[in-house]
């Protein structure tokens, strides 16, 4: 079980007070809505591909610090990135807040490790996931809705 | 307070403890007739011993679901390891015993509600399927196209939905009283609302987001000015506040066993006598029936004609352990001691800065809902939990109350009688941490 210090790290507390990339998109080419019925925690995430590459990607919602601080570095991290290059940190990260990530690669999910402390508090898996669920789906070309249910 | 405890309850509850000798250790044995002695009636709950990532369990989300006491966790267990047997029709021993077992707890819910009779009590799951019991029974066979069914805005989504499902079934309307900046009823609207077409009216009792409790017994005069029949949702009222269905007036009362300090998968409808008999069954099945042939069956007389299938025996005998405990502990003195708990606590909460209350009514008891300047309720939840405090975070499943007071959310404390002073600053401290993290 993780200690509090390691769930509400400072890197979590500043990305939830002032998030990054947190804006709606004029000239998205994708939008996707994310939410956590459980919680009801919503997200809007924009993405604006050029190809196979991320160019912009922003988002807006309602959420829990974890949630909030999770999508903030999610698009920090992926802006940029090929769509198999974010995919692919998705799958790590995803390793990470479920407790089956290989330590050797830690260092490659960059500022995301904050995020590890997540992996002592089940409960909290989806609040993280969130951002990541509506990527894939906007990565997916899926427009619409996703649920983490 | 030591003088109210348990005067209309204690007498009936120990005598019918006493009659049930056969059916194990339901009889708490510690119980003081009159003070409320928290301390001691603590420990007659094993699980508030358990220690959470080595603090110790404060259970404050007692309006999800109350903690048993040992002797209803001893009925049940008793019933399995010594009387198991399914009801009705047995000739054999453990049979007559399971059946008189089970009928002895619908007398004792009747005494328990005041009902006129134990054919007014159906038990069915819990609470949900009490309601839904009535939309789909009393619903689907009284009410038509443009009939109207007037609820509130601080319904629990179980006393909204099955009314939903009922009006795409019928083209009835619902219509919902709306709520003040308090979270209190907004009176000459319940008045205005109900006209000639309302068929039913169905209003929760103590909100679980809330806290309120409506003046139920008022609503239902005015209802009945125009032979309107009243549901009321006592899931959370039944765990803290007397219940009365003769002196209410109340034709519906629905409560769960769970909630009562019982085992879940059983709850209670009660019904007026004269509509139960006028309701046609909802499920079809075994024990609901006179005679069945090929072609068509007739029914058994009330309740059993809504109790199709073999019923949840061994929850029902732990419901009847629960209700003797809640009997001998007293509902006044119970009401009363969670009064203190809760102005207690929202003294505290107030002192917190950024703390904001949501339900504020003049007449509340046993929940406070309240959320955090600058922090999420899951967050807050999370920190608690830290602290070994069990909290809700959430919409309580009452989005309507939640969108009412502009919140995605609310943090929920939720007060039973065997809560304490002490743990009510546990939580206050724990706030004040949360304050700090989140600076």
């Amino acid at each position: 079980m993780g200690s509090l210090a390691t769930l509400y790290q400072d890197l979590i507390l500043d990305h939830n007070r002032a998030p990054q990339n947190y804006r709606s998109m004029e000239n998205a080419n994708r939008r996707v809505e994310g939410n956590n019925p459980l919680c009801g925690d919503k997200l809007t995430l924009w993405l604006r591909m050029e190809g196979d590459r991320i160019r912009d990607v922003s988002f807006q919602g309602s959420g829990c610090a974890i949630s909030r601080a999770s999508a903030s570095l999610m698009t920090a991290a992926v802006k940029g990135k090929t769509r198999q290059e974010a995919e692919d940190l998705f799958q790590r990260f995803r390793r990470m807040v479920t407790g089956s990530l290989d330590p050797s690669e830690a260092q490659s999910l960059g500022k995301l490790v904050a995020l590890a402390g997540v992996s002592g508090y089940p409960i909290r898996v989806k609040c993280a996931s969130l951002s990541w669920h509506a990527l894939k789906a906007a990565l997916d070309q899926s427009d619409g809705v996703v649920s983490t249910e | 307070m030591s003088e109210k405890a348990g005067k209309r309850e204690s007498g009936t509850a120990v005598r019918s403890s006493a009659s049930r000798t056969d059916v194990g250790p339901v009889a708490p044995t510690r119980l003081a007739a009159s003070p409320l002695d928290t301390g001691r009636l603590r420990v007659d709950f094993p699980i508030l011993d358990r220690r959470i990532r080595g603090k110790r369990l404060v259970y404050l989300d007692n309006a999800a679901t109350t903690q048993k006491p040992r002797a209803v966790i001893d009925a049940v267990s008793h019933f399995y390891t010594h009387e198991n047997a399914n009801i009705h029709r047995g000739v054999h021993h453990l049979s007559d015993r399971a059946t008189v077992a089970y009928d002895e707890v619908r007398q004792k819910t009747a005494r328990f509600l005041n009902a006129r009779s134990p054919r007014e009590v159906v038990f069915t799951r819990g609470t949900t399927d009490s309601i839904n019991l009535v939309a789909q029974s009393y619903g689907r066979a009284f009410l038509t196209a443009g009939d109207e069914i007037l609820i509130t805005g601080m319904e629990h989504h179980s006393n909204i939905v099955p009314w939903q499902l009922l009006c795409e079934q019928t083209g009835a309307v619902l219509r919902a009283v709306p709520l003040n900046s308090a979270g209190e009823l907004e009176l000459e609207q319940f008045a205005h609302l109900l006209n000639e077409r309302t068929r039913l009216v169905a209003v929760v009792h103590l909100s679980n987001a809330l806290g309120t409790i409506n003046p139920v017994k008022h609503l239902i005069g005015l209802a009945h000015v125009r032979n309107i029949p009243v549901l009321i949702d006592g899931a959370q009222s039944a765990p803290h506040l007397p219940l009365d269905v003769q002196e209410l007036d109340c034709d519906f009362l629905a409560f769960s066993g769970h909630k009562l300090f019982g085992p879940t998968g059983v709850g209670v409808l009660y019904g007026r006598e004269s509509l139960l008999e006028r309701m046609p069954p909802c499920q079809g099945g075994g024990g609901m029936i006179e005679t069945v042939t090929l072609e068509r069956s007739s029914w058994a007389p009330i309740p059993a004609k809504f109790e199709a299938g073999t019923p949840m025996i061994a929850q029902a005998i732990g419901l009847g352990a629960a209700i003797d405990y809640v009997s001998q502990v007293g509902l006044p003195a119970i009401a009363a001691w969670e009064k203190i708990l809760l102005d207690y606590a929202t003294h505290l909460c107030n002192r917190i800065d950024g703390v904001r209350i949501i339900g504020t009514a003049q007449d509340k008891a046993a929940v406070l809902s309240f959320v955090l300047d600058g922090v999420h309720p899951h967050d807050v939840g999370t920190i608690l939990d830290y602290d070994g405090i069990a909290v809700r975070a959430g919409h309580h499943c009452a989005q309507p109350v939640m969108r009412h007071f502009g919140v995605p959310a609310t943090v929920r404390a939720s007060f039973a009688f065997y809560n304490t002073k002490e743990e009510v600053e546990v939580l206050a401290d724990s706030l004040v941490r949360v304050r700090r993290i989140f600076g």
